[in-house]
């Protein structure tokens, strides 16, 4: 059971304070040259608060686009290896919907469902998530669809939910605990708040499109689906559980560095061997690989689905691919 | 750090280079750091990542056999960026390697049966592994036959390794190249691996097949070792994806919900039959 508080707005103020006296970075949405992204801030009047969802996720907290896994000097027949310590500064997530939260448990089924990731392990040890119930949605979330909801704690250390004058705020975690205790002055006592979010109609149920993919692999409704995508990897770019990486080197006759970067399936040369032979060689292939990760190896795999509904995916999608939409489509196929 | 990074590479001296066909060569490769040496330890079957420091990483399959202790060997074609880089090294150059990954050919469980190995052209590597693997266990398996076929007399590998497996009374090899490829004093089979597997009709009776080659020898050879009677789960492949991480992580090599790169990279014909062909 989680601890259940009022924490009225002009409080939020000094609990961004003592999250910051404590040494950590607060990011939230602001809004920024006619975007909302995530920013540092300092202060509650910073946060974009009508933002319904940020352009990009908030998964570069724990995995950033880029990131150094090791460096090298080199000299005529030698080479000097030096390991790259994690980079983890200390970060509490504001804001964050219940989608977005849930999606770091995604990350960290691939990162570390059999050998662990340093790297990611460093940066989610650091981290923490306040959540922000939804009160509204648009036609591209579904997260009720994929076992999540608009006031779903999973992810959260705090989730706040929207009430008159402030915030119902629950402490679900030792971390939301920790946070909460650097400022106790800032949460009143529920007075037995109603916690009050946007109802998400359930659009199809996951268990039984897992099921349904057994059968679709050869299906023709990839490729029909398919045609119009670019293959411009923006949907993974966005998405909060797209955990597709590249390695890549960045060196000169001295020395290099290797990296780490974001990738997408969806890119023609993802899979590609050098020999040019490659097994996934066109856009329908690509696409149905994308839908097969998220929605039927994930949860064979892992037991939980590779997507949290967020529809980050469909508003970004140059050309109006409509996740929802095709998962409709293959469940009713 | 309390975990390890799981993205560093071994340093490895290249000890000796082979050039075994027209842009094929073999590397031996031992650790510089002998505490790694000493705990290093593979099974055959297993492959690894290797760079080339200053263009990135390539994956090939460790060709030596486990029972030949110090050492690792690799054998690559030039044709990309990494294997460019990887071929301008000489003896004494440092390389890296990570690894062991992968599943393994189960040869404890072909004690006292026969084996047959069919390799074609660059393939040959993953099977040499095995190959060396069983013979330095010679006493516990029954015949051992092995087809292998390229091109031309100049893409056969480990050309001097062929002579030594013809010279042996308790290997039968069987060496082939495509029509046209045949040199004036060539002594071996003019066909392609499939009719001359067929011709040569080894048993199916307590018989293992190996088949690693490109993706049409494999398509041709597989219903001839049908036709002989061999069953899909007493078939083994290896497949090659390409991967970046060699952990389950990176997110490229999978074929259906299987990784190549844990859950392979050896197969039965049985497992694949139930795999979409993303190879």
């Amino acid at each position: 059971m989680a601890d259940t508080h009022f924490l009225p707005q002009a409080s939020l103020d000094t609990l961004f304070a003592a999250l910051t006296r404590d040494g950590r970075r607060i990011l939230a949405p602001v809004d920024r040259d006619g975007r909302t992204e995530l920013n540092p801030v300092e202060h509650a009047d910073e946060v974009a608060s009508g933002c319904l969802q940020t352009v990009l996720s908030a998964k570069e907290a724990a995995f950033p686009k880029v990131e150094r896994l090791l460096s090298y000097t080199l000299a005529p027949g030698a080479v000097a290896l030096q390991d790259a310590e994690p980079q983890a500064r200390p970060t509490v997530l504001f804001g964050l919907r219940p989608c977005e939260a849930s999606g770091f448990r995604a990350l960290d089924a691939v990162f570390n469902w059999d050998t662990r990731d340093s790297f990611f392990n460093a940066r989610m040890t650091a981290l923490a998530v306040i959540g922000m119930s939804c009160t509204r949605r648009d036609e591209a979330c579904f997260c009720t669809s994929v076992g999540g909801g608009p006031g779903a704690t999973a992810g959260s250390d705090i989730l706040l939910t929207p009430v008159d004058g402030g915030f119902l705020a629950e402490v679900l975690t030792d971390k939301g605990r920790a946070m909460a205790a650097l400022a106790p002055e800032a949460f009143r006592p529920d007075p037995g708040l109603e916690k009050k979010v946007v109802e998400v109609p359930v659009a199809f149920d996951p268990a039984a499109l897992t099921v349904r993919l057994k059968d679709l692999f050869d299906n023709g409704i990839w490729a029909e689906q398919s045609l119009r995508c670019l293959g411009c990897g923006a949907c993974a770019f966005v998405c909060p559980t797209c955990v597709c990486f590249d390695l890549v080197e960045e060196a000169d006759a001295k020395g290099g560095r290797r990296l780490r970067t974001w990738d997408s399936c969806g890119g023609a040369r993802f899979t590609q061997h050098a020999s040019g032979h490659n097994p996934r060689s066109t856009q329908a292939q690509r696409w149905r690989q994308r839908i097969y990760h998220k929605f039927s190896y994930y949860p064979e795999r892992y037991g939980m689905l590779g997507c949290v509904g967020c529809g980050k995916c469909t508003r970004a999608c140059p050309v109006d691919m409509n996740l929802q939409e095709h998962l409709l489509a293959a469940a009713q196929a | 750090m309390s975990e390890p990074n799981l993205y560093l590479p071994h340093l490895m001296r290249i000890a000796k280079i082979t050039e075994e066909a027209p842009a094929v060569r073999t590397f031996r490769l031992e650790f510089l750091d002998q505490a790694a040496a000493d705990a290093f330890a593979f099974r055959t079957g297993q492959f690894g990542l290797y760079s080339a420091f200053g263009e990135g990483e390539s994956t090939f399959c460790i060709a030596s056999s486990p029972t030949r202790k110090g050492y690792i060997e690799c054998t690559f074609r030039e044709v990309g960026r990494v294997t460019a880089a990887l071929a301008d090294k000489e003896v004494g150059d440092v390389v890296g390697f990570r690894g062991p990954y992968g599943n393994v050919f189960p040869i404890e469980e072909w004690q006292g049966k026969n084996l047959v190995f069919i390799a074609g052209g660059i393939a040959l590597p993953p099977l040499r592994s095995v190959i060396w693997n069983c013979l330095d266990l010679r006493d516990r398996f029954k015949d051992i036959t092995i087809v292998y076929g390229a091109r031309s007399v100049a893409d056969l590998v480990y050309k001097e390794e062929l002579k030594a497996w013809a010279d042996r009374p308790d290997v039968n090899l069987v060496v082939t190249v495509d029509p046209g490829g045949e040199t004036p004093d060539w002594t071996g089979k003019v066909g392609f691996v499939p009719p001359v597997l067929e011709h040569l009709a080894p048993s199916p009776a307590d018989t293992i097949a190996l088949v690693c080659g490109p993706p049409i020898m494999i398509k041709l050879t597989l219903p001839v070792l049908a036709r002989l009677g061999f069953p899909p789960e007493g078939i083994f492949t290896t497949l090659e994806n390409r991967m970046k991480c060699g952990l389950g992580k990176c997110g490229r090599c999978n074929t259906g919900s299987s990784y190549v790169c844990k859950d392979g990279p050896v197969y039965t014909l049985e497992q694949l039959n139930h795999l979409p062909a993303e190879y």
